[in-house]
C-alpha cells in the first residue's frame, strides 16, 4: 500500500445491498454537503436502479469468430456486462465497484484523487474480513460492526 | 452430421450380452473404489490417522478458513440458547474436548526429555506455564501475554491475552456486549486442567478493555483476561507438595 500518496481525500463510502437497500453509511472528511439519512436511501436506490439500467445498456457481448486473432482462451468473466462504474463532477468523483455477489461499495473521493481502485480494493477487504467473518452479522442487513469502523477509519483517515 | 454416431449408436447393443456375474463384478469393484460411509478417505488414501503424531511441520491453517469455520461454531452455538451465559457456556464446552486432546499431543511432541514424552505438569505453576507458553504458542503462534494471581483469592489465577485470536474478526453488538467469544479458549483452558488432574470450578473469559470505555481508545481494546478457578482440593494437594519438596 506504499503507492498510495498521502494526499488522499476520501469523502465518503457507501455499501448497498443486492436489493439496493443502504447498509452502510460513512463519512470521513467533511467536505459533502450534509444529506439527510432519508435523502441517502433514495440516492442508494436510485443508484442501484441506474447501475441495472447500465447494465443491461451494455452493448452485446462480441462472439470469438468477431475477432478471431485471438488466441487466448475467453473468459467466460471478460464479456459480463457491467454497470456503471465511475460518475465523475467538477468537484468529487464516485467510484462504484460491484462485488460478485451484487453488493456495491460507492467511494466518493476528489476528483483527481490516484489509485483509487487500490483504495476500493482495501475496503473490500475489511468488508470481508470485519463483516463477513462477524458471526452477528446477518448478510444483507445494515452492517454495524464497531471492528469494521475502526478499521476503516485506520486506512482512511490515517492515510490522509 | 457424421457418419461417427450411427457407428456409436451400436456400441450400447454390443455391452447388452453382459453376463450377470460380470455385472456383480462390476458392482464390486464399483464397492471397492468407494467404502461404506462413515471414515471417509482422502484421495491420497491418507487419513490424519497415518500422519506422524509428532509433525508439526506445515502445520499452520488459514485465518479466514478459522474465522469462517468459528463463525458457523457461534452460529450453532447461539441456536436455541437462552442469554449471553447460556451462550458462553457452550462455547466453552465446544472448547473443552479440544484441551482435553491436546494436552495429550503436545506432551507427547514436547522434545525436553528426548527420550520419553514428558510428564504431565504436576504443581499448579508448571501446568499454567504449559498453558501460556506451549499451548498458547501452538493455538496462536505466540505465547500469553501475562500470567498472573489473583491477590484476593488464592484459588484464582488470571491469564491475559491483549488480542484473542478468535475474536480478530469479531464485533460483538451492543446489547450482547458482556460477550466474550474468547470463551471458546477458556474451554480448551479448562479442558487442559482437568485432563491434567487439576479439577477447575470453571474457567471463564472477560473482557478488560484498557484505557475505559468513556475516554481515549486503550492500546488493546479487545485484552481479555480467563480467570481460571481451582478446586479445593487442588489447592490442598499443591500445599501438600509444597511442604515436601
Amino acid at each position: 500500500m506504499a503507492i498510495i500518496k498521502d494526499r488522499l481525500v476520501v469523502f465518503a463510502l457507501l455499501v448497498i445491498n443486492k436489493a439496493g437497500g443502504l447498509i452502510y453509511n460513512r463519512e470521513f472528511h467533511s467536505g459533502l454537503n450534509k444529506m439527510s439519512s432519508n435523502d441517502y436511501l433514495i440516492l442508494a436506490g436510485t443508484f442501484h436502479g441506474v447501475h441495472a439500467i447500465t447494465k443491461s445498456l451494455s452493448p452485446l457481448p462480441r462472439t470469438q469468430s468477431a475477432n478471431g486473432t485471438s488466441a487466448s482462451a475467453p473468459s467466460p468473466f471478460v464479456n459480463r456486462p457491467t454497470g456503471l462504474e465511475v460518475l465523475e463532477s467538477a468537484h468529487f468523483r464516485l467510484q462504484c465497484f460491484q462485488t460478485v455477489t451484487g453488493t456495491k461499495f460507492l467511494l466518493f473521493t476528489e476528483p483527481q484523487q490516484p489509485n483509487v481502485d487500490n483504495v476500493m480494493k482495501r475496503i473490500y477487504e475489511l468488508y470481508s474480513d470485519y463483516v463477513m467473518k462477524n458471526p452477528f452479522y446477518t448478510v444483507e442487513m445494515p452492517i454495524r460492526c464497531e471492528k469494521f469502523d475502526r478499521s476503516l477509519d485506520a486506512f482512511v483517515k490515517v492515510k490522509s | 452430421m457424421n457418419p461417427a454416431p450411427p457407428a456409436h449408436a451400436h456400441a450400447p447393443s454390443l455391452k447388452t450380452p453382459l453376463t450377470t456375474a460380470q455385472q456383480q463384478q462390476q458392482l464390486a469393484a464399483g464397492r471397492n473404489v468407494s467404502p461404506s460411509p462413515g471414515l471417509r478417505y482422502p484421495s491420497n488414501k491418507k487419513t490424519i490417522y497415518d500422519r506422524n503424531l509428532s509433525r508439526s511441520k506445515n502445520a499452520e491453517l488459514s485465518r479466514a478458513a478459522f474465522g469462517y469455520l468459528f463463525v458457523e461454531m457461534i452460529g450453532y452455538a447461539q441456536r436455541r440458547v437462552r442469554g449471553v451465559a447460556d451462550l458462553e457456556k457452550r462455547l466453552n464446552a465446544q472448547g473443552y474436548p479440544l484441551g482435553l486432546k491436546l494436552l495429550d499431543l503436545l506432551l507427547t511432541r514436547s522434545p525436553l526429555p528426548s527420550t520419553s514424552p514428558s510428564l504431565r505438569p504436576t504443581r499448579i505453576l508448571p501446568l499454567l506455564q504449559f498453558i501460556t507458553t506451549t499451548l498458547w504458542k501452538h493455538l496462536f503462534g505466540r505465547p500469553a501475554d501475562a500470567l498472573e494471581r489473583s491477590a484476593a483469592n488464592a484459588d484464582e489465577y488470571m491469564i491475559s491475552d491483549n488480542e484473542p485470536l478468535v475474536n480478530t474478526y469479531i464485533s460483538v453488538p451492543r446489547e450482547m456486549s458482556q460477550l466474550n467469544c474468547a470463551a471458546y479458549v477458556a474451554g480448551v483452558i479448562e479442558g487442559v486442567c482437568d485432563g491434567a488432574g487439576f479439577a477447575t470450578r470453571g474457567v471463564s473469559a472477560h473482557w478488560v478493555g484498557e484505557g475505559g470505555g468513556e475516554g481515549g481508545k486503550g492500546m488493546w481494546p479487545g485484552k481479555t483476561v480467563f480467570l481460571i478457578r481451582f478446586a479445593d482440593e487442588v489447592l490442598e494437594r499443591e500445599e501438600i507438595l509444597g511442604k515436601n519438596g
